[in-house]
């Protein structure tokens, strides 16, 4: 038996992008909402991000991520929102209505308006295509950061860690700290995929060789891991010959992306994007479907959570308007938003004529120097010099509305 | 000798070219790239006392979390980070606690505290 309710906004996924869509939501006048979170608690990943240097742009502090995402909590309960913890959405279509599982009674929810906040999720060994054995010790870095910072395990002590992305590097300090020897960081990319200053300080303060263009060809271990096979790779990411070499270790930690979680998103007919691996949104981060709305690292995977929490307020504050008076969102014209040379994706994908637009995009690689500029109607709209470019680090722009007209699309590109 | 160095600051991020004495402790010596007075004043403490804040978690009895996460207040010598780390260790606290309750102050010397940052409840 299933009981059916009916809900203004249902936000799903309480870490940072849900706490701050559905605060700003409340914010915004809405008072039927749900907040709803599959753990026994709020704040999804912060949880078990230890380290400092959250909210050094929305607070000026460097907090560690529980502190950050307690703020949130406390203004969530402030504002008396209702949450649902221990509670999953199984299902949800295009007209709305959601299928929720809450220890083991299933509920249905019709929302006039759905904010997807689901965050992502690794990409695993399965995706690397590595041969050689199945050992045990062969870890995505979240995984282990979950056994370190909140089980208190210590999954190995001679570690090597695939790719340099931010998980990665904060993983190899952590192991580091606690009493663990980090061999080597591979990374098949000719740069690291990581913030500078984490290499800075998680790898070359403690001594960590970081090797470029190399990545593992061979996993070696019957039941415990033994060792891997690392190779130099060429531009076309083929290991070269005779560049193999064998790196004993009992753990290996796999930082090599982040996924877009999107699995109810498509269910419900949503348009994904084939870059950025999350919805294809407008400025109100408003979905393909009208009224669901899409934010955080379900929508594009940021580096700093500092972007997370304004993204998700303006998706929050968007639905509210939303569910005040749908009609007005039907009538309003978009242009398209698009990536030209050198840039890997442009966040939103369409604009509304008129309107102050902040716009988010990554370069394809690293620059030493360069000029950004946008096109639209009437030529180049806004040009920007930057001192470095780094496709790790999200860059913004914001556009007044009244350079945003219905001619032609914003095109943002680096100046040759 | 010779570096560069990505000045942590702000988001700039500014490349710093620098110039330092062979040995240690190092003394600056030239340095270009900065973009701000901060930055300037940044690549001589990161290379004559190189600072850092770091994190990690504390044993809790009977608490809703095994862990408590805990960080300093502020950084503290690079050398120092491992004789900080052993004081922290030894410690076992009772839940609940709370979000910035100091378990230690000036540990090995430091200017510092270790706080709390997660909120641990009873069991």
């Amino acid at each position: 038996m299933s009981e059916k309710i009916k809900k203004d906004i249902v936000i799903i996924g309480g870490g940072p992008a849900g706490l701050a869509a559905a605060i700003a939501a409340k914010e915004a006048g809405c008072d039927d909402l749900l907040l709803i979170e599959r753990d026994r608690i709020l704040g999804g990943i912060l949880n078990q991000c230890i380290h400092d240097g959250f909210g050094l742009h929305r607070f000026n502090e460097p907090l560690s991520g529980p502190e950050y995402s307690q703020r949130y909590i406390n203004r969530l309960l402030e504002l008396q929102i209702p949450v649902a913890l221990d509670s999953i959405v199984l299902d949800m279509n295009s007209d709305k209505r959601l299928l929720i599982s809450k220890s083991g009674s299933l509920q249905e929810i019709e929302a006039k308006s759905i904010i997807l906040a689901m965050g992502c999720r690794e990409r695993a060994r399965g995706a690397l295509s590595i041969p050689g054995h199945r050992p045990a010790g062969v870890y995505t870095a979240g995984a282990a950061q979950t056994f370190v910072n909140i089980e208190n395990i210590k999954p190995g002590n001679k570690v090597v860690i695939l790719g340099s992305g931010d998980i990665g590097l904060i993983m190899a300090r952590r192991m580091t700290l606690e009493g663990a020897k980090v061999e080597a960081v591979f990374e098949v990319l000719p740069y690291s995929s990581g913030l500078p200053r984490n290499i800075q300080q998680c790898l070359v303060d403690y001594g960590i060789p970081l090797f470029l263009s190399t990545t593992i060809v061979d996993i070696v271990g019957a039941e415990r891991l033994e060792g891997v096979a690392a190779a130099e790779v060429n531009l076309a990411r083929e290991a070269i010959p005779g560049t193999r070499r064998f790196v004993p270790c009992d753990t290996l930690l796999l930082s090599v992306g982040l996924i877009p979680e999107n699995e109810l998103a498509l269910g419900a007919g949503v348009e994904i994007h084939p870059v950025t691996g999350g919805p294809v949104v407008n400025d109100r981060c408003m979905t393909s479907v009208p009224g669901v709305f899409s934010c955080g690292n379900a929508l594009h995977v940021h580096d700093l959570v500092d972007w997370v929490s304004d993204e998700a307020g303006r998706a929050g504050a968007n639905a509210a308007a939303y569910v005040k008076n749908r009609e007005s969102f039907f009538s309003e014209a978009c242009i398209p938003v698009v990536p030209g040379t050198g840039v890997r994706y442009v966040m939103p994908h369409s604009a509304r004529v008129g309107h102050q637009l902040s716009l988010a995009f990554r370069v394809n690689e690293p620059l030493r120097g360069g000029t950004v500029e946008v096109a639209g109607h009437g030529g180049i709209i806004k040009s920007e010099k930057f001192a470095r470019l780094h496709p790790a680090e999200m860059v913004w722009m914001e556009i007044e509305g009244d350079k945003i007209g219905t001619q032609a699309p914003l095109e943002v590109r680096l100046r040759p | 000798m010779k570096g560069e160095f990505i000045c942590v600051v702000c988001p700039n991020g500014c490349p710093i070219d620098a110039e330092f004495t062979e040995q240690k402790p190092h003394t600056l010596l030239k340095f270009n790239g900065h973009r701000c007075p901060k930055g300037a004043s940044w690549i001589r403490q990161e290379i004559e006392n190189p600072v850092r804040t770091f994190s990690t978690n504390v044993l809790v009895r009977n608490g809703a979390f095994l862990l408590a996460s805990v960080r300093t207040t502020k950084p503290v010598p690079l050398d120092l980070i491992a004789p900080v780390l052993k004081e922290i260790r030894k410690i076992r606290v009772e839940a609940p606690l709370h979000i910035g309750d100091v378990l230690l102050s000036n540990p090995v010397g430091t200017d510092t505290e270790i706080i709390v940052t997660r909120n641990v409840g009873k069991r």
